[in-house]
């Protein structure tokens, strides 16, 4: 399995290095360490809601309400800021990734104490959250201008050549990495994905697992709703609307497996920065962004269809065989 | 049991216990709800209860309701399709495209039902012939269904439909029974025959409560999959061609999100979301219950957006209150 996994990211980096070099062709500029540099920084809230959704998806699990959950908490920030200007950025960031976390625990809980499955839990939530950011706000936007100057600037400050935004991602990045590769917790999102029969002898809790999955993608979901109304200076209803599309189409490309228990950090990276790349490319090279949402689901079934032959060679010999008798 | 509680999915027995009786007080609850709806609306507004406001109230549903005869039948059978919304969005634009090309309304029909019937059949092409996941391949496909409308529409939008065009969506057959209602009553009976009177219903069950025991018993799984998702891409067709023609124009962003009221839709009429069971009844009543709250909402001057939290509330509760039921009915047996 590690094998079939390694060639998968060998594969993805192979990919975005050909992609590169095609825009190169086109615009030469591209490929500037500064360029790439801004390419990662506008992929990084990406790369942090991607890493929330590999959690729920190893576990058998789909969040589809993360951007929903991002626009709540980007709302809920955003009119603590306006109302109090004084309020430090750390609470207001803490404030938004606890509301984050308590979001991805209604879904948990659902999932876990209720058996409902997770698509139409999540599919629920989506347009709950989506509704109260409207009664929370009336419809409102709350503009550039209501905002204080130091609640803006945190994710642009430079810190060592990179912005804040770039170095957040990193650190999330690192923590996941940690979490999932040197703790029983990330074991037991594997185990419970792999086989959560298996999971249940093994002495793990197969609902508590899936709940702690769905408050890690909520929290990171809440600090995201933070950095993309700072980053982008407005909050409104629609913000990050369909985006939990792109954040699931970033885990697919990244190999982890929709069945479960079958996928890792870096693949969930790299598949956030092939979007980026794209995203950032197109306009590079003259292609309409209208076309962008037509190319990330053309990528989603291609990279599925991937997927699911590199899996078929372990799980599906058992049936074979059946079959064959 | 209790250490058993992992996705129900693979305890077949669970299902059966609570099976057929549940089901049954599950369209008659339906009714008594749908009953009790309707008298609040008529005290709530008096507008209500005027038949051509009723009959309007029915364009809430019509759409949404053909579509979920369809969608019934692939949730029945363990699958799914949020690509719906992105085949009304896809096949209204390829309408519009023949519209600006001169020409007129039975070429468009054809063009609408045919542009339905093709992304069906890639759905189901990638679901069956590649052994995809269907919720991620349709999720794909939502985007690249979309997609594409938006590239050949950008920020544009295409109007012009010819007069004869408009009958569709704003007809009506008799007295205030619009065409909209009268052909989501003939498709209600149709999938209510083909469901629950034909072989190819049987095995769409047989299908959604065991695809290896429905296998092994020669059930062609893979080609009456690929039927359903075929089934799904033409009524998306068909509801585009009402949607359009009543609105009598096309943007891009036409019908966005109604893939969500549509499963719904299914899930409150009593079909399970994790497959095997429902019946068609019970997707009827669900559509005139959904219509008709939408309706007096509308009335009472709620914004949609209010509306769509009730539908995710609702979406949640008439899965989780069955489930509380039965846990508090076997509370009380032991």
């Amino acid at each position: 399995m590690a094998k079939i996994l390694k060639n998968r990211e060998i594969l993805l980096v192979v990919a975005i290095a050909a992609l590169l070099m095609a825009i190169t062709l086109r615009f030469p500029g591209f490929v500037a360490p500064a360029n790439l540099a801004r390419v990662y920084n506008d992929t990084s809230i990406l790369i942090i809601l991607a890493l929330g959704q590999m959690a729920v998806i190893l576990t058998r699990c789909i969040d589809l309400s993360m951007a929903a959950n991002l626009a709540l908490c980007g709302m809920v920030a955003a009119m603590i800021n306006a109302a109090f200007p004084g309020v430090p950025i750390p609470f207001v960031i803490l404030a938004a990734v606890v509301l984050g976390a308590l979001l991805g625990s209604v879904n948990g809980l659902l999932v876990w104490k209720l058996d409902i499955p997770p698509i139409v839990v999540t599919l629920g939530t989506l347009t709950i959250y989506r509704g109260t950011i409207f009664l929370l706000s009336n419809g409102a936007w709350i503009n550039a201008h209501q905002m204080s100057d130091a609640f803006k600037a945190l994710p642009r400050a430079p810190l060592a050549g990179l912005p804040v935004l770039s170095w957040l991602s990193v650190l999330a990045i690192a923590a996941v990495y940690l979490l999932m590769t040197r703790t029983p917790v990330g074991r037991a999102f594997y185990a419970v994905g792999g086989n959560p029969h298996a999971a249940v002898y093994t002495g793990i809790d197969v609902g508590r697992t899936r709940f702690i999955a769905y408050c890690l993608s909520g929290a990171l979901a809440g600090l995201s709703g933070y950095l993309w109304v700072s980053r982008y200076a407005v909050a409104y209803v629609d913000i990050a609307a369909g985006f939990e599309l792109d954040i699931i189409a970033a885990c697919v490309i990244g190999g982890i497996s929709i069945a479960g228990g079958i996928g890792s950090v870096p693949g969930a990276v790299l598949g956030s920065l092939f979007l980026g790349v794209i995203k950032n490319a197109l306009p590079v090279v003259n292609i309409s962004p209208f076309a962008q949402l037509a190319i990330s689901g053309t990528v989603i079934i291609i990279a599925v269809a991937v997927n699911a032959r590199a899996e078929k060679r372990r799980g599906r010999v058992i049936l074979k065989k059946a079959e064959a008798v | 049991m209790a250490e058993l509680k992992l996705s129900p999915r693979v305890i077949p027995d669970r299902l059966q216990s609570r099976g057929n009786r549940l089901l049954k007080s599950w369209e008659s609850l339906l009714l008594v709800v749908a009953v009790l709806i309707f008298t609040i609306n008529s005290f709530a507004s008096p507008y209500f209860l005027d038949p051509w406001n009723l009959s309007d109230a029915t364009f809430n549903f019509t759409e949404k309701a053909m579509i979920a005869f369809a969608m019934a039948l692939v949730i029945i059978a363990g699958e799914i399709d949020l690509s719906v919304a992105s085949v009304i969005a896809l096949s209204s634009t390829a309408m519009g495209l023949a519209v600006s090309f001169g020409f007129d309304t039975p070429v468009l029909i054809g063009v609408g039902l045919s542009t339905g019937l093709v992304c069906g059949m890639i759905n189901g092409l990638l679901i069956t012939g590649l052994g995809l996941p269907s919720i991620v391949v349709t999720i794909g496909t939502m985007s690249l269904f979309r997609g594409l409308s938006f590239i050949i529409l950008g920020d544009k939008a295409f109007t012009g439909y010819p007069a004869s065009f408009a009958y569709f969506g704003q007809g009506y057959v008799w007295w205030v029974f619009s065409f909209e209602f009268v052909l989501f009553a003939v498709f209600a009976a149709i999938y209510s025959v083909l469901l629950h009177k034909t072989n190819f219903g049987r095995a769409v069950y047989a299908i959604g409560n065991n695809q290896t025991a429905a296998l092994f018993s020669g059930v062609r799984v893979g080609r009456v999959k690929f039927i359903l998702f075929l089934l799904t891409g033409l009524m998306a067709g068909i509801a585009s061609i009402c949607l359009t023609s009543r609105l009598g124009s096309t943007r891009p962003s036409i019908a966005l999100g109604v893939e969500l009221e549509v499963v719904t839709m299914v899930v409150l009429g009593g079909v399970s979301i994790l497959g095997g069971s429902g019946t068609i009844p019970g997707v009827v009543l669900a559509a005139f219950i959904m219509g008709m709250v939408t309706f007096g909402f509308g009335l009472l001057n709620v914004p949609g957006i209010v509306m769509s939290i009730f539908i995710g509330v609702l979406l949640i509760s008439v899965i989780a209150l069955p489930i509380l039921w039965a846990r508090a009915r076997r509370r009380v047996a032991h």
